[in-house]
């Protein structure tokens, strides 16, 4: 038997202490004030569960607008997965497989990702005005009635777009990097083999691309979940609280109402809420995949 | 079903200009129906580009190609009927192994009837009726690139099957199982088939007919034997037969070789020629006591059925056959050369001799 030394795990201790403080510690403030309550004066007394009660009950005030900016995150989610994965794939296929064009398209696509999130904001906000806008002046110079400020409708497909925009070329290269490693062997059978272009998709492309388009989705799931600077600087939430998401919501709490209680509570339950949500994604997506590996050996 | 022609194929990925541009230098060939052919050739010596052509994956810059005397260089490869088997195993990873089978046909609009009926016959033959409900991904790679030989056998208008180095990454075990498979297919089926391979042994088993290629050019087509005995080029001389024909630089004189002042006799008398090489295998190559060429030892090799010695002949280095029981002493012996096993190259061209 090998002699067994704890002494090992001195050599963990720097890494311990490093999470401690940039994870652990301020986690655990978060979690302080999600129990107690403040009169103000930095005094604080305990107040049980009761901030999270509230949280979870949508007939408190609190409740309501947590029920309802997380319904928004999911749709909001949703719909960009809806249209950032397939459109993402038909970018990845159109890109040229060799030559210069590879180049010059793979940064001309990548620009937007390369621009920080607040410029991205600003960029829609001007873009997207009614008044002066490209974008904006011109749907209603088409007499389609465009204003962000004022019409949810509008507010909403501002922010999809915008984020669709933004992202949908890290799908595209994530997939691209995915064909690229599927041999030419595979589209040289199935030419002799007669298949045509939506057979070819089906039945080689996207079965390989399976494994990046899991990470593509975890990836975008999770950033669109998170979803808070664009929309702050575009809309700021409204009209109303039309493009208020949860993370918009909790700034508000926290900072604008300085109400720390509810905004504490509310944080927690929001981070376990992707947590659980990705852990959902990534364990039933690689959960089929084994399955399908398992099939073989049954 | 067919006989494949090649008038004057070449092929040069860029422009042309000289002899040496062509991947593939222009050749005239008919590949007979029914028959097993081998292209053998070291890596980069054109054998893919000629299979590649004839399945259309390549359109071929020099010459027309013909089947069963209609001109198909410029069709498309799906219009071929060409079964082509990969070098890595292709097959479709969602679907069953029976929907693999049968996807060249269904992309073919075949009815489902005549498609079950003929997907079975094919895994019949190939032993894979036992897998087909299954899925194909995660299959041993010898059962996929049997799918891959189904998918193409399963059309009934295949006009040849082409194979690129099939067998390079199955297990050693299984490689001859597959390959006499390949031999079973080819007897039952009566199809031109086309294997392209560096290995020699695989060439030689598994084909009628060897096609020995280097540097893009065609150097001798013939059987197995024909290849041993007589090869026509010192570079089929050398790549056949293991190891190797030994090459040695020699002067002409009649009905003699002369090595570095060392007589040898020949079959047959020359005409005088300069730029000769003798050509001798291993086999024929045997170390003596003594009454040959006086050699050097270098090295003796026991492959168990038999012996090798590596040998030297002043400043030339060659392989000979140490005869059972002959254990030899020191390091100076003789080597006797068959002189009906010895062959002459001008210019690495075999020369046919004079008989008198």
């Amino acid at each position: 038997m090998k002699p067994l030394s704890n002494r090992a795990w001195f050599l963990v201790i720097p890494v311990m202490i490093f999470v401690l403080f940039s994870s652990v510690i301020p986690m655990m403030t978060v979690v302080n004030y999600s129990v107690q309550d403040s009169m103000g004066q930095n005094s604080f007394f305990w107040n049980g569960s009761e901030w999270f009660q509230h949280l979870f009950d949508p007939t408190t005030d609190i409740g309501g607008r947590f029920a309802r900016a997380l319904v928004r995150n999911l749709v909001f989610s949703g719909v960009v997965l809806a249209i950032e994965i397939p459109l993402g794939i038909l970018i990845a296929l159109s890109i040229p497989k060799r030559g210069w064009a590879v180049g010059a398209v793979l940064v001309a696509i990548s620009l937007p990702m390369l621009i920080p999130w607040r410029v991205v904001g600003t960029i829609w906000q001007v873009f997207a005005r009614g008044d002066i806008g490209l974008l904006g002046a011109a749907l209603n110079g088409m007499g389609i009635p465009y204003n962000y400020t004022q019409d949810p409708v509008s507010a909403w497909c501002t922010i999809v777009v915008m984020d669709v925009w933004h992202w949908t070329a890290m799908v595209s290269l994530l997939c691209y990097a995915g064909l690229k490693a599927i041999p030419d062997a595979y589209y040289q059978a199935a030419r002799i083999d007669g298949a045509n272009r939506w057979s070819v998709f089906v039945n080689i492309e996207l079965p390989k691309l399976r494994r990046v388009l899991i990470i593509a989705v975890l990836l975008r799931f999770m950033q669109s979940f998170m979803i808070y600077t664009e929309p702050s600087v575009v809309t700021g939430g409204g009209p109303g609280e039309a493009t208020s998401f949860l993370s918009l919501d909790l700034v508000k709490i926290a900072l604008g109402q300085v109400d720390l209680g509810n905004a504490a509570a509310m944080s927690i339950a929001y981070n376990l809420i992707t947590l659980t949500l990705c852990w959902v994604f990534f364990t039933v997506m690689t959960q089929l995949d084994a399955r399908a590996d398992r099939e073989q050996a049954a | 079903m067919a006989t494949i022609t090649l008038d004057g194929i070449g092929h040069a990925y860029g422009p042309a200009r000289t002899e040496a541009d062509y991947a593939l230098k222009p050749l005239h060939h008919v590949w007979q129906q029914g028959r097993a052919y081998a292209l053998l050739g070291p890596s980069g010596c054109g054998k893919t580009t000629l299979l590649n052509i004839i399945s259309g994956l390549v359109t071929p810059s020099h010459g027309r190609l013909l089947f069963d005397g209609t001109d198909v260089t410029r069709l498309p490869t799906e219009q071929r009927n060409i079964a082509q088997v990969f070098q890595f195993p292709v097959i479709y990873d969602t679907m069953t192994v029976a929907e693999n089978l049968g996807f060249p046909l269904r992309n073919r609009g075949v009815d489902r009837v005549t498609i079950a009926a003929r997907v079975t016959e094919i895994a019949t033959m190939l032993d894979l009726v036992p897998e087909l409900g299954r899925r194909a991904r995660g299959l041993t790679a010898d059962a996929k690139q049997k799918i891959s030989l189904g998918r193409g056998l399963v059309r009934a208008d295949v006009a040849a099957v082409l194979f690129d180095e099939p067998l390079t990454v199955i297990d050693p075990a299984m490689k001859w199982e597959l390959r006499s498979k390949l031999k079973a297919v080819h007897r039952a089926l009566d199809l031109l088939m086309i294997y392209v391979t560096h290995d020699q042994t695989e060439a030689l088993t598994f084909a009628d007919l060897v096609v020995v290629m280097n540097e893009g050019r065609v150097l001798q087509i013939g059987t197995p034997a024909e290849l041993f005995d007589t090869p026509a080029h010192t570079f089929v001389g050398y790549f056949i037969g293991s190891p190797g024909m030994n090459l040695l630089p020699a002067a002409i004189e009649g009905r003699r070789a002369v090595i570095d002042g060392q007589a040898v006799d020949l079959p047959a008398a020359y005409p005088a020629m300069s730029n000769i090489e003798i050509g001798i295998r291993p086999e024929f190559v045997t170390l003596a006591p003594a009454g040959g060429l006086p050699v050097r030892i270098d090295r003796i090799e026991d492959l168990g059925r038999r012996r090798l010695a590596r040998v030297s002949l002043g400043a030339h280095r060659l392989v000979a056959t140490v005869p059972p029981g002959y254990a030899p002493a020191g390091d100076h012996a003789s080597v006797l050369f068959d002189p009906a096993q010895t062959h002459v190259f001008r210019n690495s061209e075999r020369v046919q001799g004079v008989r008198a």
